[in-house]
């Protein structure tokens, strides 16, 4: 449904966003972690069409972000970090005036402005005025904004900052409600959301992708177990064989490098393992060319631990208890996870 | 043509329910009124002592009464008008930057140019709805108007009215287009507005090469024709092409702001 590839974008001297390329299936929700500054909002720009890329291509439903970008404007959904309200409307003439610009026919709009109500369960609140609202209230103004003409694509930027738990829970839920009908990017710093909401997660530091995972790989991961990766060069079927053969392997995921005949792949254990000394020995030992083996220490948590233990330097200059109000999440959802 | 009518609802919508509509026009017919009546007085006094004057030296001298207050109360309305455009256009693109609605419009299947259009529509039919009432001062005058009421006039006048507000209403918007702050566009629409306004007095009195260059460019000085019940073409371009101008420097400046860091 969306394909990203080598996306770059620049603002003058600086790479916001840096070779990125990654995809999204039909029906999937991913989650685009990292920390504040790291390019989600940049690359969800790209992808909505409000800034072109400086180079590289993304294809939503097929169709180019820049060149066909109306084609892609009539199937995105999206919500921008501070929700797009008009604060003197109320929910229905906000959500009919939405409708409108993104081209729902006259006769759907009725139609597609209950089902909108409903989703984003505001149903109650239809004739209030939006200034009126509370904060998690407009969020969910603000969702129902994305969806009211059915798009294929929902986009959804930092949809739970600001909010409290219950809020927090209540839009988690409503997000997943979504799935399935809509494939959703979510863009997220805090790594429980990914967790309980996404299929997939891409993390994503300084403009460039560090990780591209299922939740579950994420999960397993933070339980611990060791990876090691390697490059062989060999077709594909015996490397397949020869991994398969040692003992103690758990997972294996392979997969062809750009030059057609190196293969990289990445071996997970039992925790406590090290199985380098006989990967080594069985490649070789079948003849084929090792060309690269690394253990991969860093799980998930140690590489967002470390974005955002960068991250602190920036937020320090201003210790206003304003900044750590806005993002009041990091340090509290590591403390979630990690007990386990 | 939907997304223009789809954005025009809306701007209009969101004029009436917050009160800055009702301030402008209820100023505006405030101020007009109150000079209407003055100009109205003031030149039938005048009309009287030249009256006077006719009874006691002969050779009565003409005055027309209605044209005279027509041209003096069209000069009323253009200078009210720089003060009151800056308070209908400084929140017509500022706003939606700031609340970040802008970046929605953006990201809608609807092109800028529909945006700009729908958006200068809806301003320019506020800017009908607050001159329209002022016609009714003529409709009253005219049934006591001696010589008879040169509807004409009125007429031609209000285009050179209308024309010149379109042009102001153009920059207006394309000030508010460049900044996120209300006031800040607002403040800057009104200056640029004294500017014009100041040129205009200078370019007055003025006979020179230089003077005359001026008198050309100021926005202010090509109503003047029209109140006098010419409709110049030339007028018309001007106004026309300017306002044009201002409307396609907005549209640059929406398109610009994809380019720019955010």
């Amino acid at each position: 449904m969306i394909e990203v590839e080598h996306l770059t974008k620049s603002y003058g001297q600086a790479r916001a966003v840096n070779d990125i390329s990654f995809e999204v299936n039909k029906g999937e929700i991913l989650g685009f972690l990292g920390p504040n500054g790291a390019g989600k909002t940049t690359t969800m720009r790209v992808l909505t069409g409000y800034l072109p890329a400086t180079s590289g291509t993304a294809r939503i439903a097929g169709f180019d972000v820049f060149e066909q970008s109306m084609e892609v404007r009539k199937r995105i959904g999206y919500l921008p970090e501070t929700p797009p309200l008009y604060p003197e409307m109320t929910v229905e003439n906000y959500l009919t005036f939405v409708a409108r610009i993104k081209g729902v026919t006259a006769g759907d709009i009725a139609k597609r402005l209950e089902e909108a109500l409903r989703m984003a369960n505001i149903t109650d609140k239809r004739n209030e005025l939006i200034k009126r609202l509370s904060r998690g209230y407009k969020q969910r103004v603000g969702i129902a904004q994305s969806i009211v003409h059915n798009p294929d694509v929902v986009i959804l930027d930092e949809p739970t900052v600001g909010l409290d738990p219950n809020q927090i829970k209540e839009v988690r839920h409503l997000i997943k409600g979504l799935a399935g009908e809509h494939t959703i990017i979510l863009s997220t710093h805090i790594l429980t959301e990914v967790e309980m909401t996404c299929d997939r997660v891409v993390i994503i530091n300084k403009g460039k992708i560090v990780a591209v995972d299922t939740t579950e790989n994420l999960t397993q991961q933070l339980k611990g177990g060791e990876r090691v990766q390697v490059q062989v060069k060999g077709p594909l079927e015996t490397i397949r064989n020869v991994l398969d053969s040692i003992e103690g392997v758990r997972n294996i995921e392979l997969d062809t490098l750009d030059s057609a005949d190196v293969v990289g792949a990445t071996i997970e254990s039992e925790e406590g393992t090290d199985l380098r000394a006989q990967i080594a020995s069985k490649i070789v030992g079948r003849g084929l060319d090792l060309l690269e083996l690394r253990a991969i220490k860093l799980s998930l948590e140690d590489i967002f631990m470390q974005l955002t233990t960068e991250e602190k330097p920036v937020a320090e200059p201003g210790p206003s208890p304003a900044v750590k109000e806005a993002e009041p999440s990091t340090d509290e959802s590591l403390s979630e996870v990690s007990p386990r | 043509m939907k997304g223009i009518l789809a954005i025009y609802r809306r701007e209009m919508s969101s004029y009436f329910v917050s009160p800055i509509a009702y301030i402008v026009i209820g100023f505006f017919l405030v101020v007009t009124g109150y000079f209407f009546s003055n100009i109205l007085a003031i030149l039938i006094e005048r009309s009287f002592m030249a009256q006077m004057q006719a009874q006691r030296f002969g050779a009565p001298p003409e005055m027309d009464v209605p044209s005279m207050v027509i041209r003096n109360f069209i000069g009323v309305i253009a200078t009210v008008m720089l003060f009151l455009i800056p308070m209908m256009t400084m929140g017509v693109y500022a706003e939606e930057r700031k609340r970040g609605t802008m970046e929605m419009l953006m990201t809608s299947p609807i092109s800028e140019i529909q945006i700009v259009i729908g958006k200068y529509l809806a301003s320019l039919t506020l800017f009908i709805l607050m001159l329209a009432p002022t016609l009714l001062y003529y409709l009253v005058m005219s049934r006591y108007s001696e010589p008879a009421m040169p509807w004409r006039i009125v007429w031609a006048g209000y285009l050179g009215i209308f024309l010149l507000g379109a042009l102001l209403i153009a920059i207006g918007s394309f000030i508010s287009a460049l900044t996120e702050s209300q006031i800040i566009a607002g403040v800057v629409t009104f200056v640029i507005f004294l500017l014009l306004w100041v040129i205009d007095l200078g370019a007055r009195g003025a006979s020179t090469t230089t003077g005359e260059i001026f008198k050309y460019l100021s926005v202010l000085q090509h109503y003047d024709s029209f109140s006098q019940g010419v409709i110049d073409t030339s007028s018309i371009i001007f106004y026309v092409s300017l306002s044009i101008f201002g409307i396609f420097l907005t549209l640059r400046t929406l398109d610009s702001m994809r380019w720019r860091r955010a």
